[in-house]
């Protein structure tokens, strides 16, 4: 328990230390999670969209 | 390389590849520097506790460098050759470089209090950071202010050059000028000054932030192209209804 403790406490300079990995560490979790989220709605933007189209081939058929 | 990458579905077939790889690496990485830096690397005998800090501070304010100078070879490409996916690579790293370069700052205020008993000054080192991270927010700023892709592309490739300049200010303004901040002890051309048992530690963060940042990167590319495919097919949709 002390151990831990003494960990936490890094040598008084909790207050410091801390705060820069948790900073980090934010910025590091939050910019992966924003730019997948981003790419999974573009990739389901882009599926919808081509669902919507009729393919080429369909497409000349309705022509013939 | 770069004339095959040039096809956007090769370059997604061989992103989707190398993905799953590195996303692994990355984590591996980070938990190994992470481990290695708060747990088991020495105090160092004049900053005691707070040298951990380094092990964010330092290759966060790398990785902001690196990413710039990307990010100006990139625009650099898509001027002169006119790659198409150049100006979608310097696109997709500024919001990288921009969070490292923050996070560069903020750790290093947060290591200066203790340390210099100053959250700032406006030294040589801390200035040129500081402006590095206004060009980040320039740059994303000029995309989102132009409306037409091309134009925005091209403007933003060119702030990025000019804003080149800044980046061997960064790095040399520890031995140009006087400065609170210390010089150079990894990169050096006599080899580091610090001691092992740190820079190890160090390293193996600085190669987690890097495959991080490629690994991110690659998200972002991979959406920018998928959105610009978007527009395109949504402009022939209207053009045929027309």
């Amino acid at each position: 328990m002390d151990a831990i403790r003494q960990f936490l406490a890094m040598g008084g300079y909790a207050a410091y230390i801390w705060p820069s990995f948790i900073l980090t560490f934010a910025v590091v979790i939050g910019l992966a999670v924003v730019s997948w989220r981003r790419l999974k709605r573009e990739e389901a933007r882009l599926a919808l969209l081509e669902q919507s189209r009729p393919g080429r081939r369909a497409r000349s058929r309705t022509a013939a | 390389m770069l004339t095959r990458l040039a096809n956007p579905t090769r370059f997604m077939r061989l992103a989707d590849r190398l993905l799953p790889w590195l996303l692994a690496s990355t984590v591996l990485a980070f938990a190994a520097g992470l481990v290695w830096g708060l747990g088991f690397a020495p105090p160092d005998y004049q900053q005691g506790e707070t040298v951990r800090i380094m092990f964010v501070h330092v290759p966060a304010a790398w990785l902001a460098m690196f990413c710039y100078s990307f990010m100006a070879v990139a625009s650099f490409v898509g001027l002169v050759w006119k790659h198409p996916l150049a100006d979608v690579a310097a696109k997709a790293a500024a919001p990288i470089g921009a969070g490292f370069c923050l996070v560069s700052l903020v750790t290093g205020s947060l290591w200066g209090e203790p340390m210099w008993g100053t959250w700032w000054v406006w030294d040589a080192r801390l200035t040129s950071m500081l402006v590095l991270f206004f060009l980040y927010v320039g740059y994303i700023a000029l995309w989102s202010a132009i409306e037409e892709p091309e134009r925005a592309s091209r403007a933003a490739a060119i702030l990025a050059l000019v804003g080149a300049v800044n980046v061997p200010i960064v790095k040399f303004s520890v031995d140009w000028w006087s400065t609170l901040h210390q010089p150079s002890s990894v990169m050096r051309l006599d080899g580091p000054t610090i001691d092992a048992s740190i820079l190890w530690p160090l390293l193996v963060n600085a190669v987690a932030f890097q495959l991080y940042f490629i690994t991110v990167l690659l998200w972002r590319m991979k959406a920018e192209l998928i959105g610009r495919r978007i527009r395109a097919l949504s402009l022939g949709l209207a053009a045929q209804e027309a």
